[in-house]
């Protein structure tokens, strides 16, 4: 690993100025990962006084729990059209803004904002938007379309509203990083292809997509980890999880089973099964960043 | 610009245009609900146009007990936002920075395992370690108290890879020519490395006060006690008793509140924001 070609030569000093960060990520992050996976093959009784060893039977039970395969069933659905709105969207706002030569600026102003607010913030401000009995939305959807909004008690329309407030919440960030991927693309290849005689729909497949991939990707990772863990708050200020489980996302069924359920083996568990999804990523995401690098 | 199409700057600003409204649409409906007295959410749908009861509702909100929805003054819970979200920037840059400094200017042994363990925590997102996280605070006594707020969201990865980053890229010849001087690491580290990376510094501030007021989990988690409670997480429990008496006028001017501070940070230091943004995720 990198150092510098002097160094200082103290003992001691990079103990005490480690000491604060490491002690932190011992108590706070460690141990806590340690319990769980040790909680995980143990099964407490009822009034939480003895726990006994099950080898992998939290596991084994999980996967045979409908509930918990509806999770991730859900999980999947949630994320995936969460991911492709919020990359779309921003997408196209961030080719828009690249063709703007003077108001690029203002416009990007104007669309940055929203990364401020907290998702629990974005869950409550389009929860109050489609409440069913004065939100403007389900207003416009019955006298035009004639359509019967209710997400408390129809599990699509539930999902339907995580899905736009978790994505607003993510747009200006995706818009951010593409507008940079799109101001990296040399603009003599673009020139090149229209003296060729492309067009810009053919441009754009052609060449700007194709080298705007490292950006896509690096955002698509990203937005996966925000989708799985940080929508949390957007799931728990409105929905809850419901009707019927149909917003329940693996992280909100581990709060759930540990706090209200009390089911500590299982919430055990499924934070492990959640970590080793969150070290995939992660890997993922440095190897990438690694290949970047060398460009 | 490779070629003048008209039609498609229009296209362009059309779609820029509509991208505004549709980012813009909810906060306007939240800051225009805050404006009406509670009985125009009684019937019909939400007023679009602003109403005549500003004062009343944020007066209302920051006085606190509101119609059983809320038992603590708003301005407690702003307070308790801004000392979480400035303990943590604050916390996370000197821990993150001093760590940096001891990976990149000395070599000892366990350092690159220091290392690793700091990487790790990229891995460890508080809401895959719930419960057992919650059993440390409250074995430690931390639960309810500004320290518990704060300490365990301190460490940081991102940041002490940044400060490494930044560390890395300053030249040798500057740390030769302070020891040369005679100077130690302390002064070396306040006198030069610190002053260079004031830039990176406040960019990284911007980024992490807006981490650090959006805390939603972990102010649920670690508060029970209303006194402690933040405003991001305060809003969801006068929510939740909306069912019996919707008074949105007052939840309305809560939200507001609530993304207030981060937002103007975003747009008044937008340039700091960006490269921070951008920086940490390098």
């Amino acid at each position: 690993m990198q150092t510098k070609r002097t160094i200082f030569g103290n003992k001691g000093l990079p103990y005490l100025l480690l000491a604060p960060q490491l002690a932190v990520t011992i108590i706070f992050f460690l141990w806590p990962a340690a319990q769980a996976v040790r909680q995980s093959f143990l099964r407490e009784d009822a009034f939480g006084l003895s726990s006994s060893f099950v080898g992998l039977r939290n596991y084994t039970r999980l996967f045979d729990n409908p509930e918990y395969l509806n999770a991730i069933k859900v999980t999947v659905v949630f994320s995936i059209s969460t991911v492709v709105l919020a990359l779309g969207v921003s997408l196209i706002l961030a080719l828009a803004v690249d063709r703007m030569i003077r108001s690029g600026r203002a416009y990007t102003t104007l669309l940055v904002w929203p990364y401020a607010v907290a998702p629990a913030v974005a869950g409550i401000l389009w929860w109050f938007i489609f409440n069913p009995t004065i939100g403007i939305m389900p207003y416009i959807l019955e006298n035009l379309f004639g359509y019967d909004w209710n997400h408390s008690l129809t599990p699509n329309d539930a999902m339907i509203l995580v899905v736009v407030a978790a994505a607003w919440k993510q747009i200006s960030y995706n818009f951010l990083f593409f507008v940079a991927g799109l101001q990296s693309i040399p603009t003599s290849l673009r020139e090149a292809a229209a003296i060729d005689g492309a067009g810009p729909v053919k441009r754009f497949w052609t060449i700007t997509l194709p080298l705007l991939s490292p950006t896509t990707f690096f955002l698509l990772v990203v937005n996966v980890v925000y989708t799985l863990f940080e929508t949390f708050a957007v799931i728990d200020a409105t929905t809850e999880g419901g009707p019927a489980q149909a917003t329940n996302i693996l992280v909100y069924k581990v709060f759930r089973d540990g706090f209200v359920g009390l089911d500590f083996g299982s919430s055990a568990a499924q934070s492990v099964i959640l970590m080793g999804l969150v070290i995939v990523l992660t890997v993922i995401q440095f190897r990438f960043v690694e290949r970047r690098v060398t460009y | 610009m490779v070629e003048n199409q008209r039609w498609l700057d229009y296209l362009a600003h059309a779609v820029l245009i509509c991208g505004v409204l549709l980012v813009a649409f909810p906060v306007y409906i939240a800051v225009i609900a805050s404006t009406h007295e509670p009985s125009a959410f009684v019937t019909g749908t939400i007023p679009l146009l602003p109403g005549a009861n500003v004062v009343d509702s944020y007066a209302g909100v920051f006085e606190g007990g509101v119609s059983s929805q809320m038992s603590v003054p708003i301005g407690v819970m702003l307070q308790n936002s801004m000392i979480m979200a400035l303990a943590i920037a604050f916390g996370k840059i000197v821990i993150s920075i001093l760590s940096a400094f001891a990976i990149v200017y000395f070599r000892f042994p366990f350092r690159v395992l220091a290392f690793w363990m700091i990487f790790i925590t990229l891995m460890l997102p508080v809401e895959v370690r719930i419960v057992p996280t919650f059993e440390v605070i409250s074995n430690l006594n931390m639960l309810n108290s500004y320290t518990g707020l704060t300490v365990p969201l301190m460490a940081s990865a991102t940041a002490t890879f940044l400060f490494r980053q930044v560390f890395l890229t300053i030249p040798d010849e500057l740390m030769e020519a302070a020891r040369i001087d005679g100077a130690g690491p302390m002064k070396f580290f306040r006198d030069i490395l610190l002053p260079m990376s004031q830039t990176n510094i406040a960019a990284l501030f911007v980024i992490l006060f807006i981490y650090g007021w959006n805390q939603y989990l972990w102010p649920i988690l670690v508060t029970t006690d209303d006194s402690y409670q933040t405003i991001v997480a305060g809003i969801k429990r006068m929510a939740d008793v909306v069912d019996s008496e919707p008074n949105w006028n007052y939840i309305m001017s809560v939200t507001v509140l609530a993304m207030l501070p981060p937002v103007l940070v975003v747009i008044f230091m937008q340039r700091l924001f960006v490269k921070g943004l951008v920086d940490s995720e390098k």
